[in-house]
């Protein structure tokens, strides 16, 4: 399993497509806690599940201020479709082109795979990594980790 | 572990001193969750007065168009005390689930289709469900059906044997349940 970035390290910014014509950047949300949800792949049953837990829970990262971002080496158009499928309400972002950059600088891709971990990254308001997990692939790594990180950050 | 005890508040079969409590967070619209609804029936079978079983509420109602208007359903029945019976009966007819399907059940468990309806309109027990889906959040439920034996996820295979071993071992090892202490 990759070494994630930990707590206490910057967050690498990044630019990506978060539909075919719009891209999307990590500063761009500055001033407000952002979750990063690396995950390897749109449609395989795991991702879509944890997905799916997390546009129910989006009410929660709402009220916590935060807002979720998954990633994944899917081009946009499958994000697209995907999101569309699943009813998803909160952005997919394309670690596209270069395959995987942004994955690999925060630790989190599996280069004999080329897909990313299932990473999940705390940031704060000031772009800081504030928490990290890396799930195993196979496993579905929840949301409890995420919201106790961000009720940590309002301490 | 489970981070909301079980409490009276909660849907509970079997005697709530029984040395092993299970925990089921489930989706009347998940196949899964269907698929366990028998295996729990058979290890409630299997360990009859030795088990209690719990059930709350974990709908995926983004994925599943009728989880949540199923689970507030269950509730409304609760409150009547019908709970179980429309439990059952929703896990039986899951293939048969929406809004039609509902009203029919709640005449079929004697209780007015009209007044369930209007319950539903109002999203009378939408809080409910939602808590018992967040408690569900907090103890680490990932997707349905989750079981949690004496407080401690079960991550094995949610089948008759796998569960009944869990459930010897919590027995035999005589810890404390969810509601001691």
């Amino acid at each position: 399993m990759a070494h994630v970035l930990p707590p206490g390290v910057p967050a690498p910014d990044f630019t990506l497509h978060v539909t075919p014509d719009q891209r999307l950047s990590l500063s761009e949300l500055s001033g407000r806690p952002v979750v990063l949800a690396f995950y390897p792949a749109d449609w395989s049953a795991v991702c879509g599940d944890q997905m799916a837990l997390y546009n129910e829970i989006l009410p929660e990262f709402k009220r916590l201020g935060a807002e979720v971002l998954g990633i994944s080496v899917d081009g946009s158009w499958c994000h697209e479709a995907f999101a569309k499928d699943r009813g998803l309400h909160f952005p997919l972002l394309s670690d596209f082109e270069p395959k995987g950059k942004v994955a690999r600088s925060y630790g989190a891709y599996r280069e004999a795979d080329g897909y990313c971990e299932r990473a999940l990254f705390v940031v704060d308001a000031h772009g800081v990594i504030r928490w990290s997990y890396c799930s195993p692939v196979a496993v579905n790594p929840g949301a409890d980790g995420i919201l106790q990180a961000l009720e940590d950050l309002s301490k | 572990m489970l981070r909301v005890p079980v409490t009276p508040a909660d849907h509970r079969q079997g005697d709530p001193a029984a040395p092993v409590t299970l925990v089921e967070y489930g989706d009347y619209e998940c196949p899964h969750c269907g698929r366990a609804h028998p295996v729990v029936k058979a290890v409630q079978r299997h360990f009859g007065l030795r088990l209690a079983f719990v059930f709350r509420n974990f709908p995926l109602s983004q994925a599943h168009a009728h989880a949540e208007a199923a689970a507030e359903t269950a509730e409304f029945a609760g409150t009547h005390g019908r709970f179980w019976e429309m439990h059952d009966a929703l896990f039986e007819k899951q293939a048969f689930l929406g809004a039609g399907l509902l009203l029919e059940l709640a005449e079929a468990v004697g209780l007015s289709a009209d007044e369930l309806q209007a319950a539903l309109a109002a999203k009378a027990y939408a809080a409910r469900v939602r808590s018992d889906f967040i408690g569900g959040v907090r103890s680490g439920v990932n997707g349905t059906p989750t079981f949690f034996v004496n407080g401690v996820r079960h991550d094995g295979a949610p089948d008759v044997e796998s569960l009944v071993e869990v459930i010897e071992e919590a027995a035999a090892g005589g810890g404390p349940g969810p509601d001691a202490g």
